[in-house]
């Protein structure tokens, strides 16, 4: 069901097939999507998690790309101390002359050296760094070429070798929920059984409650729709974290060549629903709201980052500008008690000198009138 | 026979003899194995991996019973061991199994210290078996054999390569225990992967000098098969404990929506082959190993750290008893000399600190006398002040009785005479408004 098809415009014929009085404004989300068209749309999509969790995999199979051709990868010996980078891979592709232009960035050495403390500050830094940039942009004075760098969704893979989240997927996630939408998935889904998804699935989606990650939720559907699409959603909702496997191979299945791993004991298809989730994400992702992902970071992430640093900037203007108090303060050191026994007693003689100093004035002033 | 020495018996050839009929020692491996079963076997299995990566359920799995076990947290802030010693019993031969397993191993932010309890265990015991065989009464038939014999690291299948943890904790482990690898839930990498992930992992153990056990080859029994399954490491194993009809057996698998995954089917996973070479084949060579190797470099390092030294055959044998007197004082003597330096070191502190104190007091007192003097001052001018104020004060209340008794003595007079009379009469009005305030 494509966005045009909902919205063609229908000119409301009588019985006799003469036009009403039709303005004709109804044509708008038509000229919408022709523009759109020919600007193009862009889409940054950032995928974080351990070393040899099938992220690439997943990507190249979720574009029907290959984009990491010359991939090399670290010796574990190498890894004991690495940092994290990132990496940004960007391709235009296009279908039904609709063109994207895709970015993809990596953060490779997330999670994989011994001593992880820390390891998403290289995420977050980037993260900040993109909204910086923008913000710079918007704030200038020509405005037509706004690239728009920002991270638009997150995919967080959990290891589906655990027990639910871990110390460091708790701390990512934390530190990310408030910059850019988090996806989490669970990555390399063939190694659990159905009822092994299920009951992780619902581990994961009661740690995340429990510890109060904030993840991307879908928005309600509309209460006009159908029943069918109520359910759908539904259904959709219940099944998240997504369980997923990617595959760069194609086998040959029932007749048919799809995406799959081949295995001694069967084939695991990449898009078979009963397999794994991998069809849903790619709705989610890219058919149905990839420009909903767009929408709440520039107007949730974005602003916020922006109110921040406006905040942040304004305070500091107030500090250079605060006046400096007439009294030069005496800088006590710690006072032992005898001290300040008498600093009080002298206090109080001062107190009542000021007293009478003011009656005396009080009386002065009575008596000049 | 009897009068000779025995030196002269070391210097003799041994000589061969053949046999002429049917003596009977050669039942001497017959006894010792009835022995062995009378007394039962003991054997130590220590499963290091991270949580969730299925060691319970292998566990399970390699010897089919079901041991209690509760599922592990994520979120330990320390790597614990947990040792289990269960009593099995198959035919006649009784197994006292002792199943150690790390529990938070991988889960901490911060691995860096992750594999001190595990360095830490091993050695407890090591050191358990020596005290015990150092002592003067000793028990050693007796004994509970806690030493781990044989070290299971459970690979996470990410199929590219090992993580930075797997490599630091066993080259830390590889001189003090058995470590055969193995890959953990390998249903999930291809045959493929697994024949590429499987060389790399060997080639990154073997570049980084991590020894793992090799399974014997020098028996002829067994050295064919066993050569053949050092080709195979690490094993790719699957653990199930579910049962699942295929075909018209009932066997232990899982069940997947595309597919049915065998444990023991060889082509399936290396499972088998794990337990061949565990509880088959090698197990009394893994004991043996423990002891003769591990446990003796063990006792070498921790003997040669005390001062002993082994007895060279031209000096005087060193007697255990003295070299253990004479380091014993020392060690007292050692422990003396550190009481009186940290005794001496806190009532330096302590003198230090008073000082500190007194030196403060001193300034605060300082300030306090600064801010009395500046109070003082202040005082001062505002009594000055106050006096110029009351001499205004009198100077003005002077003019005002002496205007006031000028206009009551001339109350008549016109405006300009009664200034005229001011300002001519002005020192005579004084006066007598001084002379009034005199009287005052």
């Amino acid at each position: 069901m494509t966005t045009s098809s909902r919205y063609r415009s229908r000119a409301p014929r009588s019985e006799d097939g003469e036009e009403k009085d039709y303005v004709g404004f109804a044509t708008l989300p038509n000229q919408v999507h022709r523009k759109s068209v020919k600007k193009g749309f862009d889409f940054t999509l950032m995928v974080a998690g351990e070393s040899g969790l099938g992220k690439s995999t997943l990507v190249n199979s979720l574009f029907l790309t290959d984009l990491h051709k010359d991939r090399k990868l670290l010796n574990a010996e190498e890894r004991i101390s690495q940092t994290v980078e990132i990496t940004k891979h960007t391709v235009d592709i296009e279908e039904k002359g609709v063109k994207l232009k895709l970015t993809i960035v990596d953060t490779p050495g997330f999670g994989d050296a011994v001593n992880n403390t820390e390891c998403w500050r290289a995420v977050t830094g980037y993260i900040d760094q993109q909204f910086e940039h923008y913000f710079r942009d918007e704030s200038g004075l020509n405005r037509k070429n706004i690239q728009d760098n920002r991270v638009h969704c997150c995919l967080y893979f959990i290891p589906p070798f655990g027990h639910g989240l871990r110390p460091v997927d708790i701390e990512f996630m934390k530190a990310l929920q408030d910059k850019v939408n988090v996806v989490p998935l669970i990555a390399k889904a063939d190694c659990l059984t159905p009822t092994e998804i299920k009951k992780l699935k619902e581990r994961l989606r009661e740690e995340i409650d429990k510890y109060g990650i904030k993840i991307y939720q879908f928005p309600d559907c509309d209460s006009d729709e159908d029943e069918d699409f109520k359910r759908q959603d539904k259904e959709l909702k219940d099944s998240t974290p997504f369980a997923v496997i990617g595959s760069n191979t194609v086998v040959e299945t029932r007749g048919q060549r799809v995406r799959g791993r081949l295995y001694p004991w069967g084939i695991v298809e990449v898009e078979n629903p009963a397999h794994c989730d991998f069809v849903k994400l790619r709705n989610i992702l890219i058919r149905t709201h990839m420009h909903d992902l767009k929408d709440i970071t520039s107007d949730c992430h974005y602003e916020n980052y922006r109110a921040q640093c406006i905040q942040t900037m304004t305070s500091k203007m107030n500090a250079d500008k605060r006046v400096e108090s007439p009294i030069p303060l005496l800088p006590l050191s710690t006072p032992n008690d005898e001290a300040e026994k008498l600093i009080k007693k002298k206090d109080e003689e001062l107190k009542r000198m000021q007293q009478m100093l003011q009656k005396m004035q009080q009386q002065m002033h009575e008596q000049d009138l | 026979m009897a009068a000779r020495d025995v030196d002269v018996f070391s210097n003799e050839e041994k000589r061969i003899l053949s046999l002429g009929g049917h003596v009977g020692f050669d039942s001497l491996p017959d006894q010792l194995v009835s022995k062995s079963v009378r007394q039962g076997f003991c054997f130590n299995i220590l499963c290091v991996g991270e949580t969730g990566i299925g060691k319970s359920t292998l566990m399970n799995t390699l010897f089919n019973t079901m041991f209690e076990n509760e599922e592990a947290s994520h979120y330990q802030n320390g790597v614990y061991l947990r040792p289990r010693t269960y009593d099995l019993q198959e035919s006649n031969v009784h197994l006292k199994l002792t199943i150690v397993d790390t529990v938070g191993f991988g889960d901490q932010i911060n691995k860096e210290d992750s594999y001190k309890p595990i360095v830490d265990y091993i050695d407890t015991q090591f050191e358990n078996y020596l005290q015990e065989e150092l002592k003067i009464k000793r028990f050693l038939f007796n004994y509970h054999d806690t030493r781990i014999h044989i070290c299971l690291y459970f690979i996470a299948p990410t199929g590219h390569s090992l993580k930075s943890l797997d490599l630091v904790t066993m080259k830390k482990l590889d001189s003090k225990v058995n470590i055969i690898p193995i890959i953990a839930k390998a249903d999930t990498i291809s045959k493929s992967e697994l024949h590429k992930f499987k060389i790399k992992i060997m080639s990154e153990l073997v570049s980084n000098g991590v020894q793992i056990y090799q399974f014997p080859t020098d028996d002829e029994a067994v050295s064919e098969i066993n050569a053949s399954m050092n080709a195979h490491l690490p094993f790719a194993v699957v653990g199930s404990m579910e049962e699942v009809k295929v075909g018209n057996k009932t066997v232990r698998a899982r069940q997947y929506p595309w597919g049915v995954v065998q444990v023991e089917n060889e082509s399936h996973c290396d499972f088998v082959k794990l337990r061949e070479m565990l509880t088959r084949v090698n197990m009394e060579d893994l004991r043996e190993q423990t002891h003769a190797r591990h446990y003796e470099l063990y006792r070498r390092c921790k003997l040669e750290e005390m001062g002993f030294k082994d007895a060279y055959p031209d000096s005087q044998p060193f007697s255990l008893q003295e070299t253990y007197e004479a380091k014993r004082k020392e060690f007292l003597e050692d422990l003396q000399r550190n009481e009186e330096e940290m005794r001496q070191m806190f009532v330096n502190k302590v003198k230090e600190t008073e000082a500190e104190l007194k030196e403060k007091e001193r300034e605060l007192h300082d300030k306090f006398e600064q801010l009395k003097r500046m109070h003082q001052e202040e005082k001062r001018k505002v009594e000055e002040k106050r006096k110029d104020l009351d001499e205004e004060m009198n100077a003005f209340n002077r003019k005002k009785v002496a205007a006031e008794t000028l206009s009551l003595s001339q109350p008549l007079k016109k405006d300009k005479d009664k200034k005229k009379i001011f300002k001519e009469e002005p020192m005579s009005s004084l006066a007598m408004a001084i002379e009034g305030s005199a009287f005052k």
